[in-house]
């Protein structure tokens, strides 16, 4: 199994920055807009954005929830592992909001697909946006692309791409691993 | 990984620890679900269930049709008093003429013990008891055990106290495994009639005075007694009964702390229970109700996650 990096520690905080601004740039003062991790990795970068947001670009009162879509899944009884459910915490109103989906890596777009009928559950937003740290190209299942993303790559499908986070993995690196 | 060691829910008899908290931790997930302002998830979309009760019930087939149809499964019912069975169809021709239907899961109460087991060997489908005569009623116990979770943090190293009618209950049984297999310590109480011969084995102490009891325990489950099992009686009148073993207000503000109570219903107000104790602060049987749709969607859920495409 060899891996290669995508980006380093100092990458990954540079497109943290990047990523935030852009965000600054469409939504303002937050004032209409929550961001919401998908679980169970997007919460890592979400958590990291809403603290670039709050600390370093001082945007005051950043709605943060996360999302846990496994139960909206479409490959339930499926797949050879069963589906492991996480916290869902959105203690906010999501109707006539901006909804961001932040998730780590956009692969096949079928995890936002069942977000995006999760969110559903919660009410209607006015618009949902997607943020991803990692765009794979050309993998995709559904007509789904982000409106920010971190650094897309080109990965083939026996290859994985791994984002370690300080606060999980005790390092932020991005990897290319084959399988 | 994240599984259930069975494939059907007969008994708590059958199941482990890993699978309790399997079980609990999913349920936390459902129970924020069933909190949104839609409450319901698309998971069990092509799974059909049918909920077969050979026995009245009210608040556990609403439950499990309500937890069915929260996770959007079909969901088919049948109740024995308007049924073939009346014409001396057999259980097994019962089901398996169900089952031609291409059902999936079958959950099923049934006036005799080892209904479920007996039909888990017969057909292919899941079956989750729903109460066999005064056997098991495990989806019960969870919702027990989840309810004192969710109240006390844990439920290893508690003190839980089952009052009453302790031979015809299945809740009791299942109760009694279920803490056990968690680490709780157990006492079951009631009049000695009402008591089996043999509980001692199972591990639990036995005490027939209530105030002791209460004294001791962290947590009580108030039983009702139940008079439609009885073909004799067990103790001299309902009134002489509620002296010895009902619970009222006075009796719970005179113990040294304070306890939980719980009862799984229906409640005979004014029997094992008064009506200002039910609706205290302390008795926390509508959590349980609200803990029910959880635990059994949790259950449903990962029963079903194992049946074969």
């Amino acid at each position: 199994m060899s891996q290669k990096v995508l980006l380093n520690s100092k990458e990954v905080n540079i497109a943290l920055h990047r990523l935030a601004c852009q965000l600054i740039e469409n939504h303002d003062d937050f004032s209409d807009t929550v961001l919401i991790g998908i679980q169970p990795r997007g919460r890592f970068l979400a958590d990291r954005l809403a603290q670039v947001l709050s600390k370093d670009y001082k945007i005051k009162n950043v709605q943060l929830g996360h999302l846990d879509i496994t139960f909206f899944r479409d490959d339930f009884r499926r797949g050879q592992k069963p589906l492991e459910a996480n916290t869902t915490i959105i203690d906010f109103i999501v109707e006539d909001k901006n909804v961001v989906f932040i998730d780590d890596v956009l692969y096949t777009g079928r995890s936002i697909r069942s977000a995006l009928t999760a969110i559903q559950s919660f009410g209607r937003p006015k618009n949902v946006e997607l943020l991803t740290l990692i765009d794979r190209r050309f993998s995709r299942h559904l007509p789904i692309q982000p409106n920010y993303r971190g650094r897309q790559v080109d990965a083939i499908d026996n290859q994985r791409v791994k984002v370690n986070w300080v606060e999980n993995e005790g390092e932020d690196a991005v990897y290319l691993i084959d399988k | 990984m994240s599984e259930l060691s069975v494939n059907h829910l007969l008994g708590i008899k059958y199941l482990n620890k890993q699978d309790i908290n399997l079980i609990f931790e999913t349920a936390d997930q459902f129970k924020e679900v069933i909190n949104r302002p839609i409450k319901k998830v698309p998971s069990l979309r092509d799974i059909t269930i049918a909920n077969l009760f050979f026995e009245n019930s009210t608040r556990t087939k609403l439950s499990f049709e309500l937890a069915e149809k929260r996770l959007s499964a079909d969901v088919i019912n049948f109740s024995a008093a308007q049924s073939s069975v009346k014409k001396g169809e057999t259980l097994i021709d019962t089901v398996n003429n169900i089952l031609a239907m291409k059902v999936d899961l079958v959950v099923m109460r049934h006036p005799n013990p080892g209904a479920g087991v007996f039909l888990s060997k017969h057909v292919k489908a899941s079956i989750i008891n729903a109460g066999d005569g005064a056997h098991e009623h495990p989806t019960q116990a969870l919702l027990d055990s989840y309810s004192i979770r969710e109240k006390l943090g844990t439920v290893k190293g508690k003190n839980v106290v089952i009052v009453g009618d302790i031979l015809h209950s299945r809740v009791a049984l299942s109760n009694i495994y279920a803490l056990k297999l968690q680490g709780a310590n157990v006492m079951v109480c009631g009049p000695k009639t009402l008591l089996p011969k043999y509980i001692k084995e199972l591990g639990v102490k036995v005490e027939t005075n209530l105030k002791k009891a209460l004294e001791w325990c962290d947590v009580a489950n108030m039983l009702r007694v139940q008079n439609e099992r009885m073909d004799i009686s067990y103790f001299p009148s309902t009134r002489e009964y509620t002296q010895q073993f009902g619970i009222n207000k006075a009796l719970l503000d005179s113990l040294s702390k304070e306890i939980i109570i719980m009862h799984p219903g229906p409640i005979n107000r004014g029997v094992e229970i008064t009506s200002d104790v039910a609706d205290s602060k302390q008795a926390i049987i509508l959590d349980q109700v609200e803990n029910g749709v959880a635990v059994r969607m949790a259950v449903i859920y990962l029963l079903a996650s194992k049946i074969k495409q």
